[in-house]
């Protein structure tokens, strides 16, 4: 009968889930990175979004340049105390939710650079929820970084920013 | 440090006679140290004399000699001639207790930036300069970091951490929290 394969037909396109989760799984497609590239680790950044290893096939690959459109903030590079009150304004204007991948060595803790215009690590400004090793990390290093940040977003895992404001608050 | 016979260095010494303090020929590369009053003299004399022609002033740099040398600075002047291609290196010393030099802007517009840096890094202050300031680093820093006696690890932030913990802390809480994850 007609109204039974309709029925059956809908059965094979509707589906039950909470609305978070389907929430996260559209997000954890569709993350907007913002590439802060200030130094070496940007130009393999640009390696990732290129054809090679072509993020968009993940759907990461809007690379925004505003922060007020990205929810990614993948900071690859040196990064020092003139350019640092500018990264922390490029944060601060994010809209939420937003997560931030510290890449390479440099933004995880300073790298070689031990001297007196380097900030030894950016965590010590914004927080950070994934760092990617390496001088500079391969491609494929700061993919697996990203996933990660999927992983976190599909489980709903608390990032940095909520961990501390839990410590401030406690 | 060979003196070899140069007629750059030969026609420097003519002219400037006493106020040149060394000149020769180092590793193919001529070079002449000359005092600070006449630094300026020179290099006039280099850029605009036919027989000199060093056009182009490719950077100007200096020297912290703390504790093996006095005078403790050295500016150095890196000249190259397009015509005649050929380069030359002019050196003057500049002590501690009066950093100052006359500026090359009058000279070469593209002293400017050169010498801004020199300032940044150095201290030494360049008399004449229409905008000495800071050019690399942020005004509210203090001191001049390419001198011998500051210390590499001194850093000076612009913004705030206070809210963020000791770093190796807040990575072990993060870790745990991740942890926690899967369950
Ligand atoms: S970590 Fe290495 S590759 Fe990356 S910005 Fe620093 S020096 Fe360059």
């Amino acid at each position: 009968m007609a109204v039974d394969d309709a029925l059956n037909q809908l059965g094979n396109q509707v589906f039950l889930t909470r609305f978070d989760r389907i929430l996260a799984w559209a997000r954890k497609y569709s993350l907007w990175p913002l590439p802060f590239g200030t130094a070496c680790c940007a130009i393999e950044f640009m390696a990732v979004v290129g054809t090679h290893y072509d993020i968009s096939r993940y759907g990461w690959e809007v690379v925004r340049f505003s922060p007020r459109q990205a929810d990614l903030l993948i900071v690859a590079g040196t990064v020092n105390y003139k350019i640092a009150p500018a990264l922390k304004k490029v944060y601060e204007q994010m809209l939420e939710p937003k997560w931030v991948i510290a890449m390479g060595a440099c933004a995880t803790s300073g790298g070689f650079y031990n001297n007196y215009s380097v900030v030894q690590g950016i965590d010590r400004f914004i927080p950070v929820d994934v760092y990617v090793p390496g001088c500079p990390p391969k491609p494929e290093a700061l993919i697996d970084g990203i996933m990660m940040i999927k992983e976190m977003i599909e489980t709903g895992a608390k990032r940095k920013r909520d961990i501390l404001e839990e410590m401030k608050k406690r | 440090m060979t003196e070899t016979k140069s007629p750059v260095l030969e026609a420097i010494r003519e002219k400037f006679g006493e106020d040149v303090i060394e000149a020769g020929i180092f590793r193919g590369d001529e070079f002449v140290v000359v005092k600070r009053e006449r630094v300026i003299d020179l290099l006039r004399f280099l850029k605009e004399d036919p027989g000199m022609s060093f056009e182009f002033l490719m950077d100007v740099t200096a020297v912290d000699w703390l504790g093996r040398k006095t005078p403790r600075f050295e500016v150095v002047y890196h000249l190259y001639s397009f015509s005649k291609n050929r380069r030359l290196r002019v050196k003057t010393p500049v002590p501690e207790e009066d950093p100052r030099v006359e500026s090359a802007t009058p000279l070469w517009k593209g002293a400017n930036w050169f010498e801004r840096e020199v300032y940044d890094m150095f201290g030494i202050t360049f008399d004449g300069h229409p905008d000495l300031r800071r050019i690399l680093l942020y005004d509210s820093f203090v001191g001049h970091p390419l001198r011998k006696d500051y210390p590499h690890d001194k850093r000076q932030p612009t913004v705030p951490t206070d809210e963020f913990p000791d770093p190796e802390k807040n990575v072990r809480v993060y870790i745990d929290e991740w942890k926690k994850r899967g369950e």
